[in-house]
């Protein structure tokens, strides 16, 4: 775990009050994997102020960037950082998405969740190239990425996942972009295509609970492997405090150290 | 070369500045972003005899000035303490940062059977007195000094170990508890614990953390903690290890001049955890400043 001061490159809106915000941390982003999250002490806020944690959206190049969503105090005051400030960073934290290649990749996320599938469905297009979507091993690897929101706004980043050559199917509550309904609805017919074929597949989630808890129902009810990122409010991020809990099947486990991804059997709602 | 070694009743440590229990882990879990030679002592989070699941979330609220808690003790219980937790501290963390550990019960057979058990396997013992009474009706034995007479003279006679009691903030006068440590053989007082304290949601209209209430830690109670060390530091010659809202050296000074032997970071390491590190260098600045050989020279070194 590295704690520095790194400068910001870039911090843009992005629409809806989402903003990528990247840094520039060379040691970080060759340390990161997907999954692991950052936390970030936001220099506006008085001196006792809690550090921020943020998924890592992407870590290449020499530079780490997180996209997030101003949803309080903590991520309003970071709004006032520009491109040239310092930032103070602890990282890489916490146990990420497992980095092996199997089954067809399905990464389902809710709003800014997509940020952690981002860089994952990166990692995947580079090192599963030889995975196969099907018997045929001569075909490409092909990642699927479900991704709901209440409305279009709340899509992010799809040019992103479709530059990758990610398949991108989408729902939003509202129906102003793909279907209208929960992002489980595509999601669903999927599966019914996959089992069709008989074909394997992973679940990969990041986004609100209820989403989680639908996806993780879907991995241990099908049998099939799942690992769910879950998002809580930490305090240390490193382990030390236990204010990040979430229950398992081990008992209260730190969202900080044992997650924040978890495997989708190992978590009790 | 200032000297900064200080006894705090019989734990020799190397430098003024321990962590706090249950803000620093049992210890390694900052390792790559703490400097350790700068600390005096590792105090780990609390262990009672068996695991503890703690409170349900949510366990905290950021508050101005600080930071309200109600994490429920989380532990791993004695046998993995002994087993794990210690072997693995000293294999990460350098052998000279000496290991106090925090032990708690729910009766006073529990916290000398705690305390017994933990042998000579740490440096010094120090005792959480904040948790309720199980088998009295829920009262903390910290909150009335027979009570907290009667803990500790039982882990005195569990343990030959420097003995600290942590002593909480929450009394009419804080004379008399320093009386029922010192009459039970305490080597060390730490004080202060945090404040009780409570955050409402006022769009729900519940309260935020689950356990209801909590304590308050950080800035915000350091002036209360000053005023404590000095009360107390008037009324025995136990040494103290002062606590409570140290986020940096103008913090550890005053109370070290309030009568501290050495003080403890405690929630600032969450926000900075080079605050131990920042603290020890402005404590030996200061004391290059104004002339004095010795941190010790500090202790209740005020100009009255």
């Amino acid at each position: 775990m590295i704690d520095e001061s790194v400068k910001v490159v870039e911090h843009v809106e992005i629409g809806a009050g989402y903003r990528y915000l990247v840094l520039a941390a060379p040691q970080m982003a060759a340390r990161l994997q997907p999954g692991q999250f950052v936390h970030v002490r936001v220099p506006a806020l008085e001196t006792s102020a809690l550090r921020r944690p943020f998924s890592v959206f992407d870590a290449e190049d020499g530079k780490v960037t997180v996209l997030y969503k101003t949803v309080g105090r903590g991520t309003a005051a970071l709004n006032a950082v520009k491109a040239g400030d310092t930032l103070n960073v602890m990282g890489p934290l916490g146990h990420g998405f497992p980095l092996k290649c199997a089954g067809v990749p399905l990464l389902v996320g809710g709003g800014y969740g997509v940020a952690p599938l981002h860089f994952l469905a990166k990692w995947m297009v580079k090192s599963c190239a030889s995975l196969t979507s099907g018997k045929d091993s001569a075909s490409p690897l092909s990642v699927k990425l479900f991704v709901g929101g209440r409305t279009a706004a709340d899509l992010l980043a799809l040019d992103r996942f479709k530059a990758l050559g990610v398949e991108v199917f989408t729902a939003t509550n509202d129906g102003s972009a793909g279907v209208k309904g929960l992002v489980t609805d595509p999601l669903d017919d999927e599966l019914v295509k996959l089992r069709e074929k008989g074909e394997t597949f992973e679940l990969f989630a990041c986004g609100p609970d209820p989403m989680l808890k639908a996806v993780a129902m879907r991995a241990t009810g099908t049998g099939s492997k799942g690992w769910i990122s879950m998002d809580r409010h930490m305090i240390c991020g490193v382990g030390a405090c236990y204010a990040c809990i979430q229950k398992t099947v081990r008992g209260n486990s730190r969202c900080c150290v044992e997650g924040p991804v978890f495997a989708a059997e190992d978590l009790v709602w | 070369m200032v000297i900064t070694k200080v006894n705090l009743g019989g734990l020799e440590m190397p430098t003024p500045v321990a962590t706090a229990s249950g803000t620093f882990g049992y210890g390694f879990e900052y390792v790559g972003a703490v400097d350790y030679t700068k600390l005096g002592a590792v105090t780990a989070k609390g262990i009672r005899i068996d695991p503890w699941p703690g409170n349900e979330m949510p366990r905290h609220s950021e508050v101005p000035g600080g930071l309200v808690n109600a994490i429920g003790l989380q532990g791993t219980g004695i046998a993995h303490f002994l087993d794990i937790t210690v072997p693995w501290y000293r294999e990460q963390v350098k052998k000279e940062v000496p290991l106090i550990a925090n032990i708690w019960g729910g009766s006073v057979e529990e916290y000398a059977e705690v305390a017994k058990r933990m042998g000579d396997a740490v440096d010094a013992i120090e005792m959480n007195v904040s948790c309720p009474n199980v088998k009295a009706g829920g009262h903390t034995f910290g909150q009335d000094p027979k009570v907290l007479n009667e803990v500790v003279s039982a882990v005195r006679k569990a343990t030959k170990l420097p003995l600290i009691v942590k002593l909480a903030p929450n009394v009419p006068s804080i004379v008399p508890y320093v009386k029922a440590c010192e009459d039970g053989g305490a080597d060390a007082l730490s004080m202060i614990n945090t404040i009780p304290a409570m955050v409402i949601d006022i769009e729900k209209r519940v309260p935020v953390l689950a356990n209801m209430t909590g304590g308050l830690s950080g800035r915000g109670i350091h002036p209360a903690a000053v005023k404590l060390v000095y009360d107390a530091h008037k009324v025995t010659k136990l040494p103290i290890l002062a606590m409570g809202g140290v986020y940096e050296a103008k913090d550890a000074i005053e109370f070290l001049l309030a009568g501290a032997a050495a003080v403890a970071v405690g929630t600032a390491t969450f926000t900075n955890p080079g605050t131990v590190g920042e603290v020890y260098d402005g404590i030996v600045a200061y004391c290059e400043k104004h002339g004095f050989a010795a941190v010790s020279d500090l202790t209740g070194n005020l100009d009255l």
